[in-house]
Parts: C-alpha cells; sequence; structure tokens
C-alpha cells in the first residue's frame, strides 16, 4: 500500500507514525519526513476506521440515521444527533416543544465540557504529564454518570431524535447538574494550577503551530481551534439554533495564533458552557419533551443543509432528498477532516515534540476525519 | 449582501450561470470549464469575498455526477451554494486547492470515492481506500456483495 | 548495639581465622556479589512499586492493591511475568549489540554500587577517587543506550537514542559540577572523607549559597541523566511510543528498565551522600542532648531515608511536569545551568579559600 520507506534521495529520514501511535489517539497514520528532528513534511494516511458511514446513511431512514452519527465524533454524539434531528426537523418543519430544546442545549453543553476536558488532559499527556489526565477523568465520569441515568448509555447517547428527545430528564438530573457546576467550580482551578501556569507547559506551546487567521479560513479550520486564531466562527453565535440567540454567553476569541492560544480558548470555553448551564438548569420549561411526529418520516424532495458547533468545530449535515424515507446523499462536513487539513502548514519547521503538541492541540477525533 | 443582490451579482459576473430555486441559499448550475473563473471571482472580489469553502462533496445523480461546493463569506456572512454536473464517464473538473486550501484533502476523498478527477490538483491520490481499491464507492452503482448490506 | 560494620567486622574476623587470606577475599568477593545483585533486585521490586503507588497517589487512583498486601507483590509478579516472556529479537537488528546492550546498562549500575556508603563503615570499596569514579563510570551509560537504539534497526529507537546521546552527555557536565563543589568544600575525593566532613552539619546547611544552588543543579542534571520526566526524551512515549527500547521484550526490556531505578537509587543517594550528609545523622551545632538522640537513629537508616527522600522527590518531578522539547533541554544545560555551574564553583572557590563556610 504504501511504499517501501526508508529515507528520500536528499537522505531526509521518514518516519511512519501511527496507525498505532500513543500521540494520534486513535489509528491516524501520519508519514513524516524529518530532518534530524525537524519536520519537512506531514502526510496523513486515512481510513483505518472508515466506515463510510454516508453510504450507509443512503439506506437507513431518517429516524435511523441519527444513531450512526453518534459513532463520528464519539466525544460530542449528542451534538452530532442534535444536528441529524435539525436537519430532519428543518424539513419537514417540526416544531420542537420548548422543554426538548432547553433540555437539549443543556445536554450539547455538558458534552461539550466533558469532551473538553478530556482534551485537557489528552493534551497534557501528549506533552508528557500523566498526572493531569486522570484529573479530568474525574470530573467526566460525574457528567457520563449523568448521562447515563437520563440516557441509558455513557457514550453514544442517541438520545435527541427528531422532533425533541427520546426520554424525559431523570428526576436527579437537575441536582446532579448544579453538583457538577459546583464540582468544576472547585477544581478549574487545579487544572491551571497544574497545566495552564507550568513553565514547561507554555514554553512548549507557546509560539507553536502559528496558524494565521486567513491561513484557518483558507483551510477551513473551525471550532476553538479557529478562534484561537481570531477566526469568529461560533454556529451557535452566527446560526444561532435551538434558541441559543436567548442565552447570555460569549463566543471566546483569542489572536494569539499559536498552541498556547487554542489551549486557552477550550479552557475559557469550559467556563462559559458552565454559564449556559447556569442560566438554563433551573429554568427547564414544563411541557413535552418531544413532538408528535409521524410514524414514518419522508422529507420532501430537496436539499438541506444545517450546521451546529460540536465541541471541535463546525459540523455540517448536508441531506439531498428525493422525498423517499431514506436520504439520496447524505454528507457530513466533519471538523476534524478540515483541522486536519491545516496540520501539516502548522508543523512544518517545527520538532517532532511540536508535532504532537500541535496535533494535541486540535483535537482530532479520528472517526471524526474518517467517517 | 442578500440572496437577491448575489443572484444579480453572479449573473452579471457569469451570464450562462443558471440559478436553481429552493434551498435557504442561492444555487447556481456552472459549467465545469467557467468554474475557475467564476471560483477566482467569488474569492477575491471585495463585495463577494467567499473565503470559506465550508462544504465540498459530489451526488451521483446516475445520470450526471454533480459537483457541490458550499461556500461562505467570514466578512459578509453570506452563503452560496455553486454545483456543476460533470459527465459521468469521464468526469473532469479544475481543483480549487489553490483558491481554498481546505479543497485538498476533501477533492482527495470526492477523488476516490465518486472517481471525480479534479485537474491541476498537487497531490491526487488516494487518501481513505487502499490504493488497490477498484471501483468508486459512493456511486449509486456500486457493488459490494460482502460488505455492503442492502436493506 | 548492632550495626552493619559490626556484622561485616565479624564476618571478616571469621572468615581470617578460618580461611588464608587469599580464601577469604575470594569468598568475600563472592559474598559481596552476591549481596549487590539481591541489593539490586530487591531495589528494582521496591522502587517499581513505590513509582507505583506515588504515581496512583498523585493521579487520585489506588495504584496496584491485587497481589499480596495492599498490592505489594505486584513487581514481583511482573518479574515473573517478565522472566518467562519470550525475548524477541528483531530481524533487522544487530544481534550482538542488541542483546549485550541490556547488560552494559545493567553492568554500568551494579559498578555505581561500589564506592556507595550506605551506613557507618560499611562501604564496598572506598576508592580514594570515589567520586571521580563514579562520574567517571555513570558516562557509560550513554554507550548502552545508543548501542540498544542504534542496533534496534528501528528509527523510533535511532532518535531515542540520539538524543539520549545528546541529553546525557551534555548534562553530565553540570552534575559534575554540582559535584565539584562539595569536592572543593571537603578537599577530598574519598566518599568517607566527604561523609566525615559532615560530621558537624551537612553540606546543604554549611556551604552556604554555593551549596544550595550545586543541589538544585545536581538534581535537574541528575534527573535528565537518569532519562526521567521532564526530562525523558529518550523514550517520550506520546512522541517516539518508546525510545530507544521500543524493540525490546521480555527480560531484556526488564534490564533496561531495573537500570534505570538503579540509576535513580545510585544518583540520589549520591545526592544524598554530597549534600546530606550521607549515613550522617542530622546534627545541629553543639546540642548535646539533640546530637545524642540522632545518634541513636541507625546510619543505615538515615542514609536509606534520605536517599529515598530525594527518589521521592525526583518522582514528583516526574507525574507533575510535562516534558521538555530537545532544543528546550539542550539550552536548558548549555545556555543556564552550565554558565551558573561554573560561576558557582568560582564562587565556592573563593569561599573555600576563605574560609568562610562553617
Amino acid at each position: 500500500m504504501i511504499e517501501e520507506i526508508g529515507t528520500t534521495e536528499q537522505g531526509d529520514l521518514i518516519i511512519n507514525v501511527g496507525p498505532q501511535h500513543p500521540a494520534t489517539h486513535g489509528v491516524l497514520h501520519l508519514v513524516i519526513t524529518l530532518n534530524g528532528e525537524t519536520i519537512k513534511k506531514i502526510e496523513p494516511h486515512l481510513g483505518y476506521i472508515h466506515r463510510s458511514i454516508e453510504k450507509m446513511c443512503e439506506s437507513l431512514t431518517y429516524r435511523q440515521f441519527i444513531y450512526t452519527t453518534s459513532r463520528m465524533d464519539y466525544l460530542s454524539s449528542h451534538i452530532n444527533n442534535h444536528g441529524c434531528a435539525l436537519l430532519v426537523e428543518k424539513g419537514l418543519q417540526i416544531e420542537v416543544p420548548p422543554r426538548a430544546q432547553v433540555i437539549r442545549i443543556l445536554m450539547d453543553e455538558l458534552t461539550r465540557i466533558a469532551s473538553h476536558i478530556l482534551w485537557w488532559g489528552a493534551m497534557a499527556m501528549d506533552l508528557g504529564a500523566m498526572t493531569p489526565y486522570f484529573h479530568a477523568f474525574r470530573e467526566r465520569e460525574l457528567i457520563n454518570d449523568i448521562m447515563e441515568e437520563t440516557c441509558g448509555a455513557r457514550l453514544t447517547m442517541n438520545y435527541q431524535v427528531p422532533g425533541g428527545v427520546m426520554a424525559d430528564i431523570h428526576p436527579n438530573f437537575q441536582r446532579r447538574v448544579k453538583d457538577i457546576i459546583k464540582q468544576l467550580y472547585k477544581k478549574l482551578p487545579e487544572y491551571d494550577e497544574l497545566v495552564t501556569g507550568n513553565t514547561i507547559f507554555k514554553a512548549r506551546t507557546q509560539g507553536i503551530g502559528y496558524l494565521s487567521k486567513e491561513d484557518a479560513i483558507s483551510y477551513g479550520v473551525t471550532g476553538p481551534s479557529a478562534r484561537a486564531s481570531g477566526v469568529s466562527c461560533d454556529i451557535r453565535k452566527l446560526y444561532p439554533y435551538e434558541g441559543y440567540e436567548k442565552l447570555n454567553f460569549q463566543e471566546v476569541m483569542h489572536t494569539g495564533c499559536d498552541t498556547y492560544s487554542r489551549y486557552l480558548v477550550r479552557m475559557i470555553e469550559i467556563r462559559e458552557s458552565i454559564s449556559i448551564l447556569e442560566q438554563l438548569v433551573d429554568n427547564i420549561p414544563e411541557g413535552d419533551y418531544q413532538a408528535k411526529t409521524k410514524a414514518v418520516l419522508k422529507l420532501p424532495k430537496g436539499e438541506f443543509y444545517t450546521r451546529v458547533e460540536t465541541a471541535r468545530g463546525e459540523l455540517g449535515v448536508y441531506v439531498v432528498s428525493e422525498g423517499g424515507t431514506t436520504p439520496y446523499r447524505i454528507k457530513f462536513r466533519s471538523p476534524g477532516f478540515s483541522n486536519l487539513c491545516a496540520l501539516d502548514h502548522m508543523t512544518r519547521g517545527q520538532k517532532i515534540g511540536d508535532m504532537v503538541a500541535i496535533m494535541g492541540s486540535l483535537d482530532l477525533v479520528i472517526p471524526d476525519i474518517d467517517r | 449582501m442578500t440572496n437577491e443582490e448575489l443572484i444579480t451579482e453572479l449573473t452579471t459576473i457569469q451570464p450562462n450561470l443558471v440559478p436553481e430555486a429552493g434551498g435557504e441559499w442561492p444555487n447556481f448550475f456552472v459549467e465545469a470549464a467557467d468554474w475557475p473563473k467564476l471560483a477566482q471571482a467569488l474569492r477575491f472580489k471585495d463585495d463577494l469575498f467567499f473565503d470559506y469553502l465550508f462544504c465540498l462533496t459530489c451526488v451521483d445523480w446516475k445520470t450526471h455526477l454533480a459537483m457541490v461546493y458550499h461556500l461562505s463569506s467570514t466578512r459578509h456572512r453570506h452563503n452560496i451554494v455553486i454545483k456543476s454536473k460533470l459527465n459521468r464517464e469521464k468526469p473532469e473538473i479544475q481543483t480549487v486547492c489553490d483558491i481554498w486550501r481546505t479543497a485538498e484533502f476533501h477533492e482527495r476523498e470526492v477523488y476516490e470515492l465518486f472517481g471525480v478527477n479534479f485537474l491541476n490538483h498537487p497531490d491526487l491520490r488516494k487518501l481513505i481506500l487502499p490504493d488497490d481499491w477498484v471501483g468508486y464507492p459512493l456511486r449509486k452503482d456500486y457493488e459490494d456483495p460482502i460488505n455492503m448490506i442492502k436493506l | 548495639m548492632w550495626s552493619l560494620s559490626k556484622i561485616t567486622d565479624i564476618i571478616h574476623s571469621w572468615l581470617t581465622e578460618t580461611f588464608n587470606p587469599t580464601w577469604t577475599l575470594i569468598i568475600e568477593m563472592v559474598i559481596v556479589g552476591v549481596g549487590v545483585i539481591g541489593l539490586f533486585a530487591v531495589l528494582g521490586l521496591i522502587l517499581v512499586i513505590m513509582e507505583r503507588k506515588v504515581s496512583a497517589y498523585m493521579q487520585i487512583r489506588l495504584g496496584p492493591n491485587r497481589v499480596g498486601p495492599k498490592g505489594m507483590m505486584q513487581s514481583m509478579a511482573d518479574t515473573v511475568k517478565l522472566l518467562v516472556k519470550e525475548g524477541m529479537t528483531p530481524d533487522g537488528a544487530d544481534k550482538f549489540l542488541f542483546n549485550f546492550a541490556p547488560f552494559i546498562a545493567m553492568i554500568v549500575a551494579m559498578l555505581l554500587m561500589a564506592p556507595i556508603a550506605f551506613a557507618k563503615d560499611f562501604q564496598i570499596w572506598d576508592i580514594n577517587i570515589g567520586v571521580l569514579y563514579i562520574t567517571a563510570i555513570s558516562s557509560l551509560n550513554v554507550i548502552a543506550i545508543l548501542m540498544a537504539g542504534w542496533s534496534s534497526n528501528n528509527k523510533y529507537s535511532l532518535l531515542g537514542a540520539m538524543r539520549s546521546g545528546a541529553q546525557i552527555v551534555s548534562y553530565e557536565l553540570s552534575a559534575g559540577l554540582a559535584i565539584l563543589v562539595i569536592v572543593v568544600l571537603t578537599g577530598s575525593l574519598q566518599i568517607s572523607d566527604i561523609v566525615a566532613a559532615q560530621a558537624n552539619g551537612w553540606w546543604i546547611f554549611k556551604g552556604w549559597l554555593p551549596a544550595w544552588i550545586a543541589f538544585l543543579i545536581f538534581m535537574i542534571a541528575v534527573t535528565a541523566e537518569t532519562n526521567r520526566a521532564p526530562f525523558d526524551l529518550s523514550e517520550a512515549e506520546s512522541e517516539l511510543t518508546g525510545g530507544f527500547h521500543t524493540e525490546y521484550s521480555g527480560m531484556k526490556f526488564a534490564l533496561f528498565f531495573l537500570a534505570e531505578y538503579i540509576n535513580v537509587f545510585i544518583v540520589c543517594g549520591i545526592g544524598a551522600t554530597l549534600f546530606l550528609g550521607g549515613w550522617m545523622p542530622f546534627h545541629i551545632g553543639n546540642w548535646e542532648g539533640f546530637n545524642h538522640v540522632m545518634d541513636y537513629i541507625p546510619s543505615s537508616i538515615w542514609f536509606f531515608g534520605k536517599t529515598f527522600f530525594l527518589i521521592f522527590v525526583i518522582m514528583w518531578f516526574r507525574w507533575t511536569f510535562p516534558r521538555l522539547r530537545i532544543d528546550q533541554l539542550l539550552n536548558l544545560e548549555w545556555k543556564y545551568l552550565l554558565p551558573i555551574g561554573m560561576v558557582n564553583i568560582l564562587l565556592v572557590t573563593v569561599i573555600a579559600i576563605l574560609k568562610w563556610h562553617f
């Protein structure tokens, strides 16, 4: 498949990172051309976990195809489900009850917090600090417990369905969300002490992996990675869905353009998400948690596109419908795939250790890239 | 710019554009030969300034393939969809990865899944599938009796 | 009171009475050899379980808790597992060097045991150039790592070995300069003299600023020399998967692993000897009563207590800090530690000549 690789004619060393490598967090395969320790070129080879979800979805109904999307970016599976549910609702013009909307936002933000916290641990681990990973898991477990109580699953929730959510929230839900908010307020300063202010961490991340605003847009980088380069791209602000426009939160931006600013953006985003949780957790309206929908959903003929802000960036769902019960063609514009495009550009001329830091700061989830 | 203004603006740049009704954003069909010129104009004209290609894909319509480019402007916040019909036997279109660099990977993905040949692409190789893969999996007539589950 | 030196004296006199001098020497050598290997094994087991417990404590986990009481036999079980595992040699490897490298690492670690004073009058070889001997032998370690990295025929190993070579060679300088500070203060290279000079106070207290600086530099340098985080670039698991020992498995891997821990013990033992008084109890000036109480604690406990405290500090480093990058690592050495160390030597020479220290 890949030609026998040793050294190039110029005497550069070619090294395969992955598909099984601790830094790639999954089965990503990078072929790196090295000059000593300096990276000359990175070439990603994908497909080790490609399941062709897009093709599978062509034979699944509009109720079924949502479940495959939990398996794309498994760290923000709620938000993936949300995007697909929004698309079906847009096509059928289903009015989602206010209670369902609030529950959806709560779940999305919990997912975002869990994802960012896990990323924080993984980023520190990439840079050689093992301890933060375990601390990160402590809080993530609590969030997963909330998910488990209400959704019945800890990772691939499949909780958001066309018309609302699958089931009502658990009676403990509000209490436990408040608990986790309290816990996070207590532990986030600890996170900062352990990693954010660390001199070695700063030296490893500041000025590394520069991605200018123009490049970020041109490479299609979205999410916290792009916002750290000063690109305003938060879908929740730009194209609000599900009542995000009524909420009071900031679009976190930074102009540092480097790995450290990408780190800071995510850390502040955790706090913004907590503030959204605080605004909503006591104000869940009464009413239905799901709109009445037909048993068989048939989208009208045409094209539909929805986008949502996942923990990694903009997820676009593009559906071409022929009026049947299954999509004619579906395309997921996944944030990870576009973010990966910029990797080569950002790592040129940096060291191997920087490559790991930069890849960590892009927050790549491999099933999201491969789909 | 509103959608109506966009439609008038674009039809002045490229008179043979065919607007398509429906959808929330303006849809246009462009001839594959005219696409590079239009792409340049879309990207670099100040009042259009579509600097963000947020989705690039292809649809197999059995009779032909249709490339779909979703474009957005981070300055003016307007969106547009450009489509281009391609011959199914010999699909060829000019690459846009020199204009929007994100297209490099997206075009490679389309290349292997649909078999569209992007002219002047710097590195058009298979990205996801093994190099010896035969066929274009996302085409409607693709058959794989072992791995594909038909419902 | 029983002490280790008494036991050695009794054994020695019994042997001289029973055998002629040649046989006495041979038997004593055998005893020492067996003793060192035994100490090796025991230290390895203790340090591994200690590291796992320390890391578990820092990472809010329980750590190993299944084998034996509170999981204390876990490292024993791991050793058995490693012993019975198949030792693989990759196809493209240079077989001789590949199999030989772990033994070099091990032999170097064993040789370093010789001049260390474990307790009062309990030392294998009180050589008169003890400190020089230690610095000389410990720099051989890099040969084992380079050999392992080169012979594995693996690019990760090669990169790890090259990094390690650059790292160990540079940090040797700082460690040497830091050791020199104490040598200048004591006026002797012999370990027993250095310990004896600290009878009325450890060098870290008596040596003022230069000794503190030297102690800090020494701790940083030996952390780097033993390839421990935050300087574990040669094995950097998130970058190079395993570094120089990527291809090693089974007992050969265990030897590297063991050598690493023994090296940590040795450098901490040297640190304790040079700066914290070795087996010398904690004495304050002429507080007779207090000093007398301190003397009741056996000297071996003092030595091992200090050493394990330093080992804990090094483990603490490992589980809190992120890893440095290769250029930052070399910058730290050549641009900061080395100049500071040189100025420090100058400072301590002035202090020693003017007799400003206690």
